[in-house]
């Protein structure tokens, strides 16, 4: 069997934890291994705090992972971005979610635009004009914004510069950090296509990180659920929210609001009751116990105890779930 | 029974760049032990609505005609010393933000005990012992040790709950909730939704429901105006409304939410364009620059918030007499064969 072409193993990213000498880190990250092939495209979902959006940034090199790696075609890539060759750092490219720091308020788009081609020595300036002109009408914007600055753009307009940004180097894989994080609908859906038609356009691959699981069904072909740091269930879409199998999951589900009052009102509500915990006194056991609701179905309090591995599900060898309901099954690879 | 109406409501603001008209001619009645929806996007109106009916607005802004009658009273003509009565005690508003919204300086037994001495003239012990009972209905268990902390020392989500148990302490008749949706994870915006529905029930407090998620107003409201420009453009029980929407604004943003139960792949259906510029007055109807069933009289003129007859395009006979839309082409949009079906589980 070949290596898939984005291999990520065991990643585990840590932050130190308050100030005391001996504070424990905060492991952000524990663990989280998925793959990626050319093209694909992948949701990582989950509650704030999940670590969903520090795996983004440690594949593009801005969060050190402490141990775990990191494959691109089987070339494991540096820690940090700057220990990156630039020819690894064009291929991954990051777009951040929408906030007063993406984007630098003293650039003019063409400036921002024209950065990353300056920083990496693509083309002279007139070529390099001519890129920001074609990259803006990528994104839906015309050449005339070019000299205008962030602030006098709507938040869409300004996640469709950052997206052009990051495609400026022509890269392999987006990295999409919560995109359509605060947009209303309306604009969200046409920045959502215009993923959808960049992806196809480009054969992009994409690493999506959404708290919105419909979002994930729409624009990537596999999930990966992840609570306090850990991977609970991943597979395809179609599998996972077809027929998910954790309780995590069963309950994100059953918490997104469905545009139809009649099977709004069917459905089970808010199945997970109580508070989030802190990634940085994660619980014993599974990470998900002091929420579940089904742990009464495992034996001898094991899911306080014990955590479970990732096995493969009953019907088919794709999805994985991590949980004591199923430790019957088989790990995977 | 309705407790709050409101009728004919438009607000301007006077900005540097000239007039604002940030609300037009908005009507509604609010029924006890009910939500109501107010739905639309960023700059819809929804908030300055709300805002208006509290006396909240800034100084720049002016109700400039309408009503908002509530237990025989006025609001929009009471003075200042009625107004602080009124607002926290007999209406009350849940923000969206629990950190702005929570003085960090005082415990949370002070914050919530100030209100019942303020409005109820409670003392001080009798006020501590209603707050306890009020946080462990919000579901904080342990309310006396809650009570002494300061809003720092508790989650987002237990702050959001002690606002909750503040919003409810006087036992409104109405409750003003802005926006649930945009700070919260969707596992606690749907424990939060249950939390007001039950106290809702137990309480019959009446509730006004400021969102731009359609799907949050799909689950919690049974009735649902959709606001674009600050105007209503439909009006409908929520089933009737997502069933088959009435106006093409409404059916463009049921179309553009990315669901579960469309094939994997499926494209969005994103309106095109923007929301127009609030500062550059438009002739017609404020949606037709986005429309594609827009004809020259929707350009030259605002179409009225009309009901929707029984008979026309056979819609049933029970939901038809509650509707209202704003458009000239409900007729159209309205013909079952329309691909803007939600389908249906």
């Amino acid at each position: 069997m070949t290596a898939p072409w984005l291999d990520v193993r065991a990643l585990r990213v840590e932050f130190p934890a308050g100030s005391a000498p001996h504070a424990p880190a905060l492991r952000a990250v524990d663990g989280v291994s998925f793959a990626l092939e050319r093209g694909g495209a992948l949701g990582l979902a989950g509650e704030s705090g999940c670590g969903k959006s520090t795996v983004a940034r440690a594949l593009v090199g801005l969060a050190q992972p402490r141990s775990g790696s990191i494959r691109l075609e089987g070339v494991e890539l540096a820690a940090q971005a700057a220990h990156r060759p630039a020819a690894a750092r064009r291929r991954l490219q990051i777009v951040f979610p929408d906030g007063p720091s993406s984007l630098d308020p003293r650039q003019t788009v063409g400036q921002i635009l024209e950065e990353p081609l300056v920083l990496h020595r693509k083309g002279n300036r007139r070529e390099r004009l001519a890129r920001a002109v074609a990259l803006l009408d990528a994104v839906g914007l015309d050449a005339g914004q070019l000299e205008r600055y962030p602030h006098e753009f709507s938040a869409d307009q300004r996640q469709r510069i950052a997206i052009a940004r990051a495609l400026a180097l022509e890269p392999e894989l987006l990295v999409l950090d919560e995109p359509a994080r605060g947009l209303d609908s309306s604009v969200r859906a046409q920045l959502v296509q215009l993923l959808v038609q960049l992806r196809e356009h480009f054969g992009l691959a994409l690493l999506l990180t959404t708290q919105d699981l419909a979002l994930v069904h729409v624009l990537c072909e596999d999930v990966a659920l992840m609570c306090l740091g850990q991977v609970c269930e991943y597979g395809s879409c179609s599998e996972v929210f077809g027929a998910p199998r954790h309780p995590y999951t069963q309950g994100l589900l059953a918490a997104v609001p469905l545009p139809d009052p009649s099977a709004a009102r069917r459905r089970a509500r808010a199945i997970l009751s109580g508070e989030v915990p802190t990634p940085a006194a994660p619980p014993t056991g599974c990470r998900f116990h002091p929420r579940c609701p089904v742990r009464e179905q495992v034996p001898g309090e094991r899911c306080a105890r014990e955590e479970p591995r990732l096995v493969c599900a009953p019907t088919t060898q794709a999805t994985q779930v991590a949980c004591h309901l199923y430790a019957a099954l088989t790990p995977p690879r | 029974m309705s407790v709050l109406e409101v009728e004919h409501l438009s607000v301007r603001f006077d900005t540097p760049r000239g007039a604002l008209q940030a609300v037009s001619d908005v009507s509604f009645t609010l029924e006890e032990e009910r939500t109501l929806g107010l739905v639309g996007e960023s700059g819809a109106g929804k908030s300055v609505t709300a805002l208006a009916l509290l006396r909240l607005l800034p100084t720049s802004a002016r109700v400039e005609t309408g009503s908002a009658r509530f237990e025989g009273l006025e609001l929009l003509a009471l003075g200042e010393r009625e107004l602080r009565r009124l607002r926290g005690r007999r209406i009350a508003l849940l923000r969206q933000d629990p950190l702005c919204a929570l003085d960090p300086l005082s415990t949370i037994g002070r914050q919530l005990g100030e209100v019942l001495v303020t409005h109820l003239a409670l003392r001080r012990r009798q006020a501590r012992q209603r707050c306890a009972r009020a946080l462990a209905e919000v579901g904080l268990p342990d309310s006396e040790r809650h009570l002494d902390r300061y809003p720092h020392e508790l989650s987002g989500a237990e702050r959001q709950r002690v606002l909750l148990a503040m919003a409810l302490l006087c036992d409104p008749r109405v409750l003003v909730v802005d926006e649930p949706s945009s700070a919260l994870d969707v596992t606690l915006q749907a424990q939060m939704l249950d939390l007001i529905e039950r106290l809702q029930e137990r309480h019959g407090t009446a509730v006004l429901l400021l969102t731009r998620d359609l799907g949050l107003a799909a689950r919690a409201c049974q009735r649902v105006l959709v606001m674009y420009a600050g105007r209503v453009v439909e009006e409908a029980p929520a089933e009737a409304l997502f069933a088959g929407p009435l106006h093409p604004y409404t059916r463009g943003l049921i179309e553009s939410l990315p669901r579960f139960d469309a094939p994997p792949g499926q494209p969005l259906r994103p309106i095109p364009g923007v929301a127009p510029d609030p500062l550059v007055p438009l002739a017609g109807c404020a949606f037709a620059p986005r429309c594609a069933l827009a004809g020259a009289h929707c350009r030259a003129e605002v179409p009225p918030l009309e009901p929707w007859r029984r008979g026309e395009a056979g819609l049933g006979l029970s939901i038809a007499s509650e509707r209202r839309a704003a458009c000239f082409e409900k007729a159209r949009i309205a013909l079952p064969s329309s691909a803007g079906k939600g389908p249906r589980a």
